[in-house]
This record gives C-alpha cells, sequence and structure tokens, in this order.
C-alpha cells in the first residue's frame, strides 16, 4: 500500500525523457479536448431545453476537469473513467428513472411542450367556399389537373389553374400550379379514372403562385389549406374555424378544449404520486400487480432452491473420493452454463413446442399426454421452472464444490470412526458448514433471478395474458418483464407508470443487495 | 487406502454411476438433439437422434448460402445470421477492451493507494451493479435518443450507443484485479518508484505484465457478457441488419413461424466456439464468481 507523490506532498516526479513529457502534454490535450467537448453536448442540451441531459454532461465535464487538474486528486484520476461509466450508465439512468415515476411521460405525453404546440400550430384545415373543381386532362402520354373555381373570384384573380404534368411530382412536395386562360386541350378523363388514382390524388398537394397549398377536398374538388390554430399572447390557441380556444392545461399535460375534451397528443408534466397511488389503488393494475408480484418471489424462492438441492447433491456425489470419471461428469455437468443462455432458452422453447416439440412427442408416446405448454398458466410456469433449474444448477454445481473442498477431511474421518454414514456426512457435516459462506451468494442468485427477464423474454414473452388487466400483463411475467412490457411494448408505452414500478424493484433490490453485504462481510 | 471393498460400497458406487449417467443423459439431451436437427431435413422433421434423412441444407443457411433442393426450388438464407455474428464479434470486443481499461486501471489505485472515500466507493459499486440494466432502459434510451441528435454515431440503432452503454458494468470486472493486484507482493513496484518510476510507469512496466493471465480472464468474462447480452440490444437496435445475435436469434422461432431447422445449425454455429472459450476459462471463471462474495 503506497501513495503517490503528490498526495504525500513530496516534489512531482519529473521526468527530462522527452518522449515521457510529451505524453504528458497528450494527456493534458486529450482532458481538454474531452472537457471541451462535454461543454459542447452542455450547451446544445441546454439550448433544447433538455436540462437533465445538460446538467449529466454538467457534472461529467466538471469532474473531469477537477480530477485531471488537481495535481492532488492524482490516485483519483485511475477510477475516474471506471467511475464516469457507472455513474452515466447505471446511476443516472436510476436517478432518471425515479424522476419520471413522478410524471405522465408516455407515448400520448412524449413531447416537449413547445413541439406539442408547434405540431397543432403546423395543422391545417380545408376552407370551404374556396374549392376548385379539377379534371384530369390526358394531353398524349401526359396527364395534368385543369382546376377551376367554384366561385368565380374566391381564390384571388386566378380562377382557371393548370398543374405541370402528375409525372413529374416529387413526394413529399407539392405540385406547382399555373394560372390560365383556358381548359388545357386534350382529352377530359372521367370519374372512373379518377377513383382509380385516388389515393395518389389523395397523397398530391398543389401549392399556387401565391403560395396557398391545394389538396383533394372530394371526388371532384381540390381545397387551399389554412393554418387551423393561432396562437394567442397568453398561451392558448384559437381554433380559426369555429373561434373556439383550446387552453394549456398544465395538470394533465393536454390543451383541454372550451368542453373539457382533452386533445392529443400532450406534453409530459409532474404527476406527484399518481403512478404509485395507481399502482396500489386502481384494481385493474393491483390485481395483475399483485399476482405478478407473488410469482416473481415464488419464482425466485423455487428456483434457488431446486438449483441449490441438485447443485449440493451432485457436488456431494462429486466430492465421493471413490468414484472415478469426475473430471468428465464435471464437465458435462456445466455444460448447460457454458451454453450461452440465449441459445438454450431458445432451444428449450422449440423444444416445449406443443404440436411439433419433441417433449411432448415423447411425453404423447409414453403416457399418451401432451400439456399445453404454452397456454396454460400453470403448465407455462412448469415449464420455466424447469428450463430455469436446467439453465442455473451448475452455478449451484460449481459454488458447492469449491466450499465442500475447503472442509477439512479430518471430520469426516471422526465421523467415520464413530460409524457415520453418507447421508450423517451430508447432512451433519457438509451442508451446516457451507450454509453460511453460501448464504450471501444464495441471496444474490435470488436477486438475480428475480429480475431475470432474458429468460421469460425469450421463452414465454410473459404469456398467456392475465384477463381484464388493462396493462400489458402475463401470468408468467416477472416484474422486470412486466415493467419492460409496459414501458416497449403494445400501444400504450406508459414510461410513467414502468418506472414507477422500477423505482419499487430497486428498493427491494437495495434491500436485497445491503442484506448481502451485511453476511458476507465484505472488507475493503 | 481400503483394499477389499465392501459389497455394499460396490452397489452403491454402481448406484452413484447410474444416477449420474441418467442425470447426464437428460442434461446433454437438449444439445445433442439440437446439434441432429440442424442436419434434419425440413424445418419440423421428427426422428431418431441420428438422423435418417440427411440434408446440409439449414447449415449453407446459417452461412449464408443459398441452397438448391433436389427438385430445383432454391432456398435463399432467412437471415443474415454471419452479419449477426459479426456485429456481435465487433461490439463484444471493442467494449471489453474498453471494460478491460477502465477496470484495470481502477482495480490498481484500489489495490495499491490510500485516498478519499475508498471504501464507500468499493462498497457503492457493489450495491449498484445488483440493479438489472432492465430497468434503466427507459432512462437509457432517452439518454441515446437525444445523444444521437447531437453525435449520430451514438444514436439510438447504433453499434456505439451498445457500447458505450456496456461500461456501466465494471464493478464485477474491478473485484477481480483488485484480487489479484492485491495478491502480488508490492515491493517490485515500491522499488521501482524508489529508483524515480512515476506511479503510471510503475504500474504499466511492472504490475501490468504480472497480470496477463487475469486480464485475459477477465477480457473473455467480459466478452462472454457482451455476446450474451439481450435487453439492451433489443431496445437499442432497430433494424434487422445492425441486430446482434442474441437479438437476432429469437426470429427464428417468432410466433406463427418457427424455422427449428434453421435455428438448429445458426445455434450451433454460433454457440459452439463460445461454449469452447467458456469450458477453457472454466477454472477461472469459477473463482470469479465466488470472489465478489465471499472474498472480499
Amino acid at each position: 500500500m503506497f501513495v503517490t507523490n503528490a498526495s504525500r506532498g513530496l516534489p512531482r516526479h519529473r521526468s527530462r525523457a522527452p518522449a515521457e513529457r510529451y505524453s504528458r502534454w497528450a494527456l493534458r490535450a486529450l482532458t481538454a479536448l474531452l472537457v471541451l467537448g462535454t461543454l459542447w453536448l452542455v450547451v446544445a442540451f441546454h439550448l433544447r431545453g433538455q436540462w437533465m441531459f445538460s446538467l449529466l454532461f454538467l457534472v461529467l465535464g466538471a469532474s473531469l476537469a477537477i480530477v485531471f487538474g488537481k495535481r492532488q486528486l492524482m490516485s483519483h484520476r485511475y477510477i475516474f473513467p471506471a467511475l464516469a461509466g457507472m455513474g452515466v450508465f447505471v446511476i443516472f439512468p436510476l436517478v432518471y428513472t425515479i424522476g419520471i415515476s413522478f410524471s405522465n411521460y408516455s407515448s400520448s405525453n412524449l413531447l416537449s411542450e413547445e413541439r406539442v404546440r408547434a405540431q397543432f400550430l403546423d395543422q391545417t384545415y380545408q376552407a370551404e367556399g374556396q374549392a376548385f373543381d379539377f379534371e384530369l386532362v390526358r394531353e398524349g402520354n401526359r396527364t395534368r389537373l385543369y382546376l377551376e373555381a367554384e366561385a368565380s373570384g374566391a381564390a384571388g384573380e386566378a380562377s382557371r389553374l393548370v398543374s405541370r404534368p402528375l409525372a413529374q411530382a416529387v413526394e413529399g412536395q407539392p405540385l406547382a400550379v399555373e394560372p390560365t386562360q383556358a381548359a388545357p386541350s386534350g382529352e377530359a378523363l372521367g370519374i372512373r379514372e379518377v377513383i382509380a388514382n385516388r389515393e395518389a390524388l389523395e397523397a398530391l398537394s398543389l401549392v399556387t403562385p401565391d403560395g396557398t397549398e391545394l389538396q383533394m377536398a372530394g371526388l371532384r374538388s381540390f381545397a387551399p389549406m389554412l393554418p387551423r390554430f393561432e396562437a394567442s399572447p397568453d398561451g392558448s390557441l384559437t381554433d380559426l374555424r369555429d373561434g373556439t380556444t383550446l387552453t394549456p392545461n398544465q395538470e394533465t399535460g393536454f390543451f383541454v378544449t372550451e368542453d373539457g375534451e382533452r386533445l392529443t397528443p400532450g406534453w409530459p408534466v409532474s404527476v406527484g404520486l399518481d403512478n404509485y397511488t395507481k399502482i396500489f389503488t386502481d384494481p385493474d393494475i393491483r390485481g395483475p400487480f399483485l399476482q405478478i408480484f407473488v410469482w416473481t418471489f415464488v419464482f425466485a424462492g423455487l428456483t434457488v432452491a431446486f438449483t441449490l438441492a441438485l447443485g449440493f447433491t451432485l457436488a456431494a456425489l462429486l466430492q465421493w473420493d471413490q468414484l472415478r470419471g469426475k473430471a468428465v461428469y464435471r464437465t458435462l455437468l456445466i455444460l448447460p452454463y457454458a451454453v450461452p443462455a440465449f441459445i438454450s432458452i431458445l432451444i428449450f422453447k422449440g423444444m416445449f413446442n406443443q404440436h411439433h416439440g419433441e417433449i411432448n412427442l415423447i411425453l404423447e408416446n409414453l403416457f399418451g399426454i401432451s400439456p399445453d405448454w404454452f397456454t396454460d398458466p400453470a403448465m407455462a410456469r412448469t415449464m420455466l421452472l424447469i428450463v430455469n433449474t436446467w439453465l442455473g444448477y451448475p452455478y449451484m454445481l460449481l459454488l458447492c464444490m469449491g466450499l465442500i473442498q475447503s472442509i477439512p477431511r479430518d471430520l469426516y474421518e471422526a465421523s467415520a470412526v464413530d460409524g457415520g454414514g453418507p447421508l450423517t456426512n451430508m447432512l451433519r457435516i457438509t451442508l451446516p458448514l457451507i450454509l453460511k459462506p453460501l448464504t450471501p451468494l444464495l441471496i444474490a442468485a435470488f436477486a438475480f433471478n428475480f429480475n431475470n427477464f432474458v429468460l421469460i423474454a425469450l421463452l414465454t414473452g410473459g404469456k398467456p395474458d392475465i384477463l381484464g388487466a388493462s396493462t400489458p400483463a402475463g401470468t408468467t411475467d416477472l416484474l422486470v418483464s412486466y415493467t419492460y412490457r409496459i414501458a416497449f411494448q403494445d400501444a400504450g408505452q406508459n414510461f410513467g407508470l414502468a418506472a414507477a414500478i422500477a423505482t419499487l424493484i430497486f428498493l427491494l433490490v437495495v434491500g436485497l443487495s445491503w442484506l448481502n453485504l451485511r453476511l458476507s462481510k465484505v472488507k475493503v | 487406502m481400503a483394499m477389499v471393498q465392501p459389497r455394499s460400497i460396490r452397489a452403491r458406487k454402481l448406484g452413484a454411476h447410474l444416477a449420474l449417467l441418467g442425470f447426464v443423459s437428460l442434461v446433454v439431451f437438449p444439445l445433442l438433439l439440437v446439434i441432429s436437427i440442424s442436419f434434419r431435413e425440413g424445418n419440423f422433421a421428427t426422428g431418431s437422434l441420428i438422423p435418417e434423412r440427411f440434408s446440409l441444407e439449414h447449415w449453407a443457411l446459417a452461412f449464408g448460402i443459398p441452397w438448391e433442393r433436389p427438385d430445383g426450388t432454391v432456398v435463399q438464407p432467412p437471415f443474415p445470421v454471419m452479419l449477426w455474428l459479426w456485429n456481435s464479434i465487433k461490439v463484444a470486443v471493442a467494449s471489453s477492451l474498453m471494460i478491460l481499461a477502465l477496470s484495470t486501471t481502477s482495480a490498481y489505485a484500489f489495490a495499491r493507494m490510500r485516498f478519499a472515500g475508498k471504501a464507500p466507493i468499493l462498497k457503492g459499486m457493489l450495491i449498484f451493479q445488483m440493479f438489472p440494466a432492465v430497468l434503466s432502459l427507459v432512462a437509457l434510451y432517452a439518454l441515446f435518443d437525444r445523444l444521437g441528435q447531437l453525435v449520430p454515431w451514438l444514436g439510438l440503432n447504433t453499434h456505439g450507443a451498445l457500447i458505450l452503454a456496456s461500461l456501466g458494468a465494471v464493478a464485477l470486472h474491478i473485484w477481480t484485479i483488485k484480487g489479484y493486484f492485491e495478491s502480488i507482493d508490492g515491493s517490485l513496484e515500491e522499488a521501482a518508484m524508489v529508483d524515480g518510476a512515476s506511479t503510471w510507469q510503475a504500474f504499466y512496466h511492472i504490475l501490468l505484465p504480472l497480470s496477463v493471465p487475469i486480464l485475459m480472464v477477465v477480457f473473455i468474462l467480459a466478452f462472454i457478457m457482451s455476446i450474451m447480452e439481450y435487453p439492451m440490444a433489443s431496445v437499442l437496435l432497430l433494424d434487422e441488419d445492425k441486430l446482434t445475435l442474441a437479438v437476432g436469434a429469437q426470429q427464428y422461432l417468432a410466433e406463427h413461424n418457427q424455422r427449428w431447422g434453421d435455428f438448429a445449425a445458426a445455434a450451433v454455429l454460433s454457440g459452439l466456439p463460445i461454449t469452447l472459450a467458456f469450458l477453457l476459462c472454466q477454472r477461472w471463471i469459477a473463482g470469479g464468481l465466488t470472489a465478489g462474495g465471499v472474498k472480499g
């Protein structure tokens, strides 16, 4: 154990070797560049109004500058990169998640208020009474639109317009129309052709020389598009069609009409503890949540119990001196741990297939049964436990083998002198002695299976679904996969609710890992 | 050593062997089955473990080679497996190298230096590493979504984002390397520093060469973890040609169109190297498992 010269107050090490001096300057230049880079991000995020990200990079850049600028913090330079990685990708997401659990951030409240306002101001409507009748006119191999104002003089002087050939239209860009004196010569196509090309015509937008945009308003007419809303100084919007006003409601994050109707999209606002109270009081959420909560505990507990029982028995068996071929057994037994989980889970998914899977074929031939592994909740849960035991017992086997080896041999000799059999040895000597060092690892295994997302996502996807749930919830979902489905699946994308459940899981995991640290008495 | 074994011991040994053999065959059955299926004709062929109608179709498709059936129809590969494998390897190599660099330097500081906040930082790392990444996905998604608007190669649907996001999981590796560093006597480095080496030089020229084995192990561990990473990649990557193997492989067994045979070949092809690497390193991996919890 030593401390750096700088923090001991000793003179700093100065090298006369040019290579080393250059590398020192290179480090300084790199630091300066990184600091400038993060500062640029800070400013850019700030200008976009995303203060949380701006703050994140401000903290990151400032700590970088301090740690690499002060000579007393020489030791901290070594741990800074790893801490920064954890800070940005573990701790910041944690804080951010807790933050959005108090908001209504979701697919309907996704954009910022300015963007929502801009979207409303972009909306247009078709002005009636200023429409043009139109005809498709074919001249040779070119087709054009000929427009004639319904009421003369409605759209300025130009009451007769003709478009450029339709073949020139570029998707997403309006096609220019020009004033004309008379209908273009050529064959006017009938209504049948219009209906046949209806989709293309509906996608078309025309622009007159004075900039008004025209769009198809019916099978016979095109009409100008006018902005629908006008912003008022007090922040509300006026609907130009009927003169009603939309007021922004900062409680719900929506624009509201005069009779209280919400208009989507909205923007995220703080809703306080609403998401949490919803979990515990809304019956459509509370029911599935409690069911999933209980199943998560049962699943994690049973997995640890089964894998430990199997792993311990096998380890005790493999410790037996007189058994030959232990190395081969050992290698074969830890195979499930060596195969990447995402592959073996998918293998089981294929094997448990209800119609063509090998497992049902064998069961059918031997016992004449073919269980519905994927549609019956109880069978689906059984399948999850079987697969997870297969995946998880090698870990327990490795742990138990390591721990059994550290038990002094003379205990067994003493037991043999007193006439103890193998069962006595296992239950009275081996098990009590390894249980204590094993406990923190069992808690870690419990926490891991509590959050075993990959298994659920790849094997059942949480299905079969719970009936009558207002959020996507399945009978085999764990809390994590439930959270994932609320946030990323289906239409709802309720990030706020998902974050609230995630925060609850965070609290549970903190409890478990605190317990773990206490029990394992980590020395640092 | 007992020369003459009583009958009961022999019976017990036989019993143990039988039990072990039975269990091992149960455990290995799915793996053998997949190898067998990958050589069977058709996508849901049943039969014995040794295929009766041998066909290399699934293997050709897994390698991305179109396959011509005897009746003349040409089957195109359903998914770009080799591209997915390449994506996985690219991401895994980059992220494990970065993880190795970050965790080695900080493990050095934690093992050899005294500084403010050392114990709480180490303990905090142990607690934070237990948080599942799935739960921070909303935040990470938002972060990379916004970041991508400023820095395109770090946005959603880029490998850069996935590599960067994996840098949060360094705590376990720091503990492993720190334990190894502490088992090496510090007097060599102190001697070097007495002779005028800087802290960094002592670390780089003396300690690092002595620690190559543990660095290899941590690299392989991080590599395997990155290859198997599923939740983050499933949210951050969108296009089919950007997917990693862990995310792409499940498309073979989609709800309505299960390509069991094609999946088997792709699974054996991509799973075998990882499995072998794991078996070769199992000794150190078993040690690393207990390092965080027991040794401390």
